[in-house]
């Protein structure tokens, strides 16, 4: 009986828990996500410089790294395991009748996350017995894993926004599936290279702010510097990258999915000469309250000029678009990324400039602060672009072809309404005991430092800045015997 | 094509079946092993013996889910409607497990390693059953295209009974595993501890299938006919002969060998359940043909599949080759540089 009715009904009783679950356990994996792409890339750059030079902190950090990488990945898979089972268990209607047409992408990610896990375990678990280059370069590998995974999942994703490469028969059922145009759709590039270099970013961010922390309370020896410098230096070439890219991808929403782009930037009637506003709320009548108000700017950002015509909301019918109070948060998600990356360009602009003047980091404490809060700023705009794309594709769950709510799953709406504080309270309680442990570790290592500062003092004063021009030739030849043989040595330490 | 595709899903649900099977059955070992104290060395086995392959363990499940919405969309529809309480449950015993086990590991109290420990184990029990029973609901034919979410279809003695095979299959893989895992860590005492626990678990199995035998008679009778007969019965038999092999290799403590027959054993009993479910993929109302997804997209998983085999395959191959030599080792608080802090009992 239940079931005829949701049929029925516009919005049934299950599309708000089953979307607020989804929504929830995706925002949760999304925080994992930088570091399984890009935490490997990372440790790998530091434990290339750890062999090559021989160099004992940059080995620590390494193993360091990847200790921690071995309890984020676990978390990572798990949560993401949850993930394909709500495909199924909340979106069977799309999954019944899309699944062939855009499944494959994830085909791919399946096998891409395999390999990942299977190296990611030779690493982790390799650092004792395998010899130090072997067990480099079985990791070499790692970084493309995460890359040929997130092809997989952007390539889902994208066709979701810009769905192609099927035809409709007469009951509008997708037939003619080809695949190759179903990956490769319109959204796919500016979608799947914003989201990697995201994902790097965030990871050099967050990687850098744990040590910008401890620099901040007055830790300021090499371990330190150079668990700041290497993530640093890789987040804040990709910071202006990223903006290049953002704005291409912001470009590619107005052309391929215009609704959407009036969504998040608020405009409701089409026209040309369309301000931009900063923040602001959209009511349902199509005003706008509040926010900065920037005369002609949105059709120049979208098109280069004042006489772009940008497409309103009110162009189509109230059904066919995203609510006023969901266009103001795919508005506000979007205004709060493009706002911090653009201030972290301001950081990276610092950094660059510092090491243009004095071949060094900055010395401000305030650029430690910004350091130390980038990180955390990152995972918040990770979180506003996902919502800016999910969000802003209401009520669409294949734009254009599938609603929401006809996908939904015809699950009570009680039992996933308890389901969702099962998992809630599920969520809290492993991520609350992965910080736990990730800071116990933490405190273990710092201790260990403190009570071994003289062993550190030992060794030798730093020559070499991590970065910059060398004051003598690369020791390539001579650096990998005693890179090998440090590992050893300094390991058991 | 898609008679093609359903084999893949059979061997992936196999592979899934004998790695993460070993799996929860080492989780389910680790419950068994008692208290903090009497339970140690085991617990100290099981988790070094599963550390660095659970992880790739699992994945299988997730391509498993994969190859159903892409291969078969309307099945995997079907299932995940009508099977909406298991699967969850599942989905939540397998978070907990993972979690319970990944942070068990670098906790350093013995309280919190009692939590996790406890939430691991049990969960290692939960879902296995649970994945089970989602099975049996399936044999039985209780799952059709548009069937509401209802315990009829997984609360019955089918579902019931597959749900405990599972948990004593898995009880047996693990054991065996661990048997020549004890061996490889030089923990002699636990070699006999684990092969006492792997017969036992044997018995189980074969105490479970003989009384599903006229459970499942009426209730799923097209699998149970499939398995009676034709090549269903030939790999029943097969899979007989495996795990009686396997039984006496572990009396004479032919460690190396009994792991491949016990894996055998289980492959050729969801191979059985493959040929069984013939020409169906939801006996006796949905088969391959009519569950299929799109051609190009078929013919593109399995491009996509061979490549995959090409690439993982080797890694798999070299991620086992390493566990099984030894060359795999966690690293220590001397590697990291870590100190003890108050409170750690380690």
């Amino acid at each position: 009986m239940f079931s005829t009715a949701a049929h029925l009904a516009n919005t049934p009783d299950q599309l708000l828990p089953a979307r607020e679950l989804m929504a929830f356990t995706l925002a949760s994996h999304i925080l994992l996500v930088p570091f399984g792409v890009a935490l490997p890339f990372i440790t790998l750059l530091m434990h290339h410089r750890a062999l090559r030079q021989g160099d004992p902190v940059a080995l620590t950090l390494a193993r360091r790294w990847s200790a921690v990488m071995a309890v984020q990945f676990a978390i990572g898979i798990i949560t993401g395991t949850v993930l394909s089972f709500e495909f199924g268990l909340l979106w069977p209607g799309m999954m019944g009748r899309w699944g062939d047409v855009f499944g494959l992408g994830f085909g791919i990610e399946a096998w891409a996350f395999f390999l990942e896990a299977v190296l990611i375990a030779i690493y982790l678990y390799g650092w004792r017995r395998l010899k130090p280059w072997t067990h480099f370069w079985l990791a070499v590998p790692l970084p493309l894993t995460a890359l040929m995974g997130t092809f997989g999942i952007i390539a889902a994703n994208s066709w979701m926004n810009t769905p192609q490469g099927f035809r409709l028969d007469a009951q509008g059922n997708p037939v003619d599936v080809n695949v190759q145009q179903a990956i490769f759709t319109p959204m796919f590039g500016p979608e799947y290279w914003h989201f990697v270099v995201a994902m790097l970013l965030t990871a050099g961010y967050v990687v850098a702010g744990v040590y910008a922390v401890g620099w901040l309370r007055g830790r300021r020896d090499r371990y330190h510097r150079l668990g700041f410098t290497v993530p640093f230096t890789v987040a804040a070439i990709l910071t202006p990258v990223q903006f290049m890219l953002g704005d291409s991808a912001a470009r590619a929403v107005f052309h391929k999915q215009p609704i959407k782009f009036a969504a998040t930037e608020i405009v409701w009637k089409t026209d040309t000469h369309v301000p931009e506003y900063m923040f602001g709320r959209l009511h349902p009548d199509g005003t706008i309250s509040g926010g900065l108000k920037i005369p002609q700017l949105d059709s120049i950002l979208a098109g280069f000029s004042p006489d772009t015509k940008v497409t309103g909301l009110s162009s189509v019918p109230a059904s066919d678009r995203p609510t006023a109070t969901q266009a103001t948060i795919a508005h506000w998600a979007f205004d709060i990324m493009v706002t911090v990356g653009s201030v972290l360009i301001l950081l990276a602009l610092w950094y660059a400039w510092s090491w243009w003047r004095h071949r060094d980091n900055p010395r401000s404490r305030w650029f430690y602060r910004c350091a130390a809060i980038a990180g955390v700023a990152c995972l918040v705009t990770v979180e506003c672009g996902w919502i800016t794309t999910e969000v802003g594709r209401q009520p669409w769950i294949v734009y254009n072809h599938m609603r929401v709510s006809e996908a939904v799953t015809s699950t009570r709406a009680g039992s996933l309404w308890a389901m969702l504080g099962i998992v809630m309270a599920v969520y809290v309680a492993v991520f609350g005991a992965f910080l736990a442990v990730i800071l116990k570790m933490r405190t273990r290592w710092r201790i260990a430092d403190e009570g071994s500062a003289d062993v550190r003092a030992a060794l030798p004063p730093e020559t070499d800045t991590p970065y910059g021009p060398r004051s003598e030739p690369e020791p390539a030849a001579a650096g990998a015997a005693p890179g090998g043989g440090s590992d050893h040595t300094s390991g058991g330490a | 094509m898609a008679e093609f595709i359903a084999w893949v899903l059979v061997l992936a649900i196999a592979a899934y079946a004998c790695a993460g099977g070993t799996d929860y059955g080492a989780g389910f070992w680790d419950l068994m092993a008692g208290g903090a104290e009497r339970g140690k060395r085991p617990r100290w086995l099981i988790d070094h013996a599963m550390a660095p392959v659970w992880e790739a363990n699992n994945v299988w499940l997730i391509f498993v889910l994969v190859i159903m919405w892409t291969g078969f969309p309307t099945m995997f529809q079907a299932v995940f409607s009508a099977m909406w309480l298991p699967l969850a449950l599942a989905a939540v015993g397998l978070v907990l497990r993972g979690a319970g086990f990944a942070l068990r590991k670098p906790s350093r109290r013995l309280a919190q390693r009692r939590i996790y420990g406890a939430v691991f184990a049990v969960s290692s029990l939960v879902t296995p059953f649970f994945l089970g029973a989602v099975l049996g609901g399936i044999a039985s034919g209780r799952v059709k295209v548009g069937t509401n979410a209802s315990a009829d279809a997984w609360a019955n003695g089918t579902s019931v009974l597959v749900g405990l095979l599972a948990i004593a299959a898995t009880a047996f893989l693990g054991a065996v595993f661990l048997c020549s895992d004890a061996l490889r860590f030089g923990a002699h005492d636990l070699v006999d501890y684990f092969r006492l626990r792997a017969l036992i678990a044997f018995g189980a199995v074969v105490v479970l299938a003989l009384i599903a035998l006229p459970v499942t008679h009426d209730d799923a009778r097209y699998v149970w006919d499939g398995l009676t007969g034709g090549w269903g019965l030939v790999l029943i038999i097969l899979a007989a002969v495996c795990g009686l092999a396997t039984v006496v290799l572990l009396l004479r403590r032919s460690h190396g060998w009994s792991r491949y027959t016990s894996v055998a054993s289980v492959a050729l009993v969801v191979g059985a359940w493959g040929f069984a479910q013939r020409p169906y993929v939801l006996p006796t109302s949905l088969t391959v043909a009519e569950a299929a997804g799109a051609a190009h997209t078929l013919r593109w998983l399995v491009i996509v599949t061979g490549i995959a085999i090409v690439l993982v395959g080797p890694a798999l191959v070299l991620l086992y080759r390493l566990d099984t030599m030894g060359e795999l080792e966690e690293l220590t608080d001397a590697d990291t540089g870590a100190a003890r802090t108050p409170g750690d009992n380690l």
